[in-house]
């Protein structure tokens, strides 16, 4: 890793709301829109804070819904603003015209999406049904771990979006990361200013409307254009392969943004979209998402010392999904558990589980994959279910059993 | 259309139009369209100020003339028309 650039930090003690709130409060956010809601209510207060401290020159909006919170972040960032949104779970789900309008239309909002369970019946706390849900609305999704890296992800997904030009969703555990206060190691303002610049606009040509002249890519009263009119079956199905094609050209440029970003601050997330932990050797490994992992890792040391080799793989970016990468790593693995925080109601297992199991049937060797499906609506995940886990895994290596789907923590 | 299709490596990206929306003719579905008496107008410019789909120009002598390429026959013109002077015809 590269470390010359290296610049001093200051530690703080902020939970993963306020963490997210710090970092868009460096990154030259010209507008936020938002509306409060259980467990990201912090990010937008904090903002609120900043702005109406006059500690940063931003235009925070309220607005009266989730729908009028994208919508509200959306225009602003048509019309050239970099835009900042923060949700969870019913507003997310609030926001759904919206999140694929964004998408389509390729403008680089950033929103923070403290994962939180989905009603009814009405639950505050976390699991990934929220997300999970939104996975096909083309947004890149990166999942973070802890605080730190809400911090850091934030940075990161201005740029990413930018260069993209997708909408990026940058999530944290509801409550476990969200309300936990944590050491956090924050950059300096201006470096974190000059690290994610000013909002670029691309330049695009309209021969039919401009002719040759490149005009920019936004409102703009010198040339006007309208974003998202009708598309029927003449160019809408061309433009879907369009932005399909954007999402797996975004694959190089958040791994480009993540070097960069290492190098100023000394924090790698190598290899970026999947971190593996013990694998080499492993005989079974256990595959999911955020701050589980942190837990299982520990497990993992726990198994290692009792001569079990396991091994476990964080999946930090879910859209677009690094299928080669999974197919590499896991070619070597017999058996596969992986961690859903969700469930897709009458499917074949969780959105992870299909994923990766659908990415392993073109690999020459097909590992067998178990779907465990844990912490619904904020369900303890304890150590002792994560080892459990791991047992069966290695039972089932000599012996592989059915079902495929399985559930950690729930009462028969 | 006359403009030969593109295919999705040629098109513009984010979903903004390929042609001007002068080009779409949006007012072939239409079952009613306006027809001024150009003696009962008062040229208030009521008819270009409520229309949906700034269909309505403006000719020399200042009566507005309906685009009816993109009118879609609604009749709010006909409806705000104090003197009466916007019919809607059948086509």
């Amino acid at each position: 890793m590269v470390v010359q650039k290296l610049v001093s930090q200051t530690m703080m003690a902020l939970n993963g709301d306020e963490a997210v709130a710090w970092a868009v409060k460096q990154s030259n956010v010209d507008v936020v829109a938002a509306y409060p809601i259980t467990p990201q209510t912090i990010i937008v207060e904090r903002i609120s804070e900043f702005v109406h401290n006059g500690e940063v020159d931003m235009e925070f909006i309220r607005v009266e819904s989730e729908h009028s919170a994208l919508s509200a972040s959306w225009g602003a960032a048509l019309a050239g603003a970099r835009a900042f949104t923060a949700t969870a779970a019913n507003g997310l789900a609030l926001m759904w015209e919206i999140l694929y309008i964004t998408a389509s239309t390729r403008t680089p909002v950033v929103m923070a999406v403290v994962n939180r369970a989905l009603s009814a019946p009405i639950n505050i706390h976390n699991d990934h049904s929220d997300s999970m849900g939104a996975r096909d609305s083309g947004w890149i999704q990166i999942y973070s771990e802890d605080a730190q890296e809400a911090y850091d992800n934030t940075i990161m997904a201005f740029r990413i979006a930018e260069e993209a030009m997708l909408p990026v969703m940058v999530t944290l555990d509801g409550f476990t990361i969200s309300h936990t206060l944590q050491n956090v190691s924050v950059l300096p303002d201006e470096v974190v200013s000059n690290f994610v610049g000013i909002r670029k606009i691309p330049r695009i040509k309209l021969p039919h409307i401009y002719g040759e002249k490149e005009i920019p890519l936004m409102l703009n009263p010198k040339y006007p254009i309208s974003f998202g009119p009708l598309d029927l079956f003449d160019y809408y199905f061309e433009h879907k392969v369009q932005q399909n094609e954007a999402m797996k050209a975004s694959i190089p440029i958040i791994e480009k943004v993540h070097r960069e970003f290492a190098e100023i601050s000394g924090r790698s997330y190598e290899p970026v979209h999947m971190i593996p932990y013990k694998t080499e050797d492993a005989d079974v490994v256990l595959l999911g998402l955020s701050s589980t992992m942190s837990v299982v890792r520990k497990v993992v040391d726990e198994l290692r010392s009792e001569g079990k080799k396991v091994g476990a793989i964080r999946l930090r970016v879910f859209r677009p999904f690094p299928a080669d990468m999974i197919r590499k790593e896991l070619s070597k693995i017999s058996t596969v558990g992986i961690l859903d925080r969700s469930l897709s109601f009458g499917a074949e297992g969780g959105p992870v589980f299909m994923e990766v199991r659908s990415a392993l049937y073109s690999s020459s060797s097909k590992p067998t994959v178990y779907d465990y499906v844990y912490g619904l609506g904020g369900r303890d995940l304890p150590p002792k279910l994560i080892k459990k886990a791991f047992n069966e895994l290695l039972e089932a290596r000599e012996e592989p059993e059915k079902p495929v789907i399985k559930y950690l923590g729930v009462r028969e | 259309m006359s403009t030969p299709m593109v295919g999705w490596k040629d098109l513009p990206m984010a979903a903004v139009p390929f042609l001007s929306a002068r080009e779409y003719p949006t007012g072939e579905w239409a079952v009613f369209q306006p027809k001024i008496d150009e003696s009962k107008c008062v040229k208030c410019g009521l008819c270009w100020m409520y229309c949906p789909d700034s269909v309505y120009r403006w000719d020399g002598e200042g009566v507005p003339v309906p685009d009816l390429d993109h009118c879609k026959g609604c009749g709010i013109c006909a409806t705000e028309c104090p003197t009466k002077a916007i019919e809607m015809v059948r086509i």
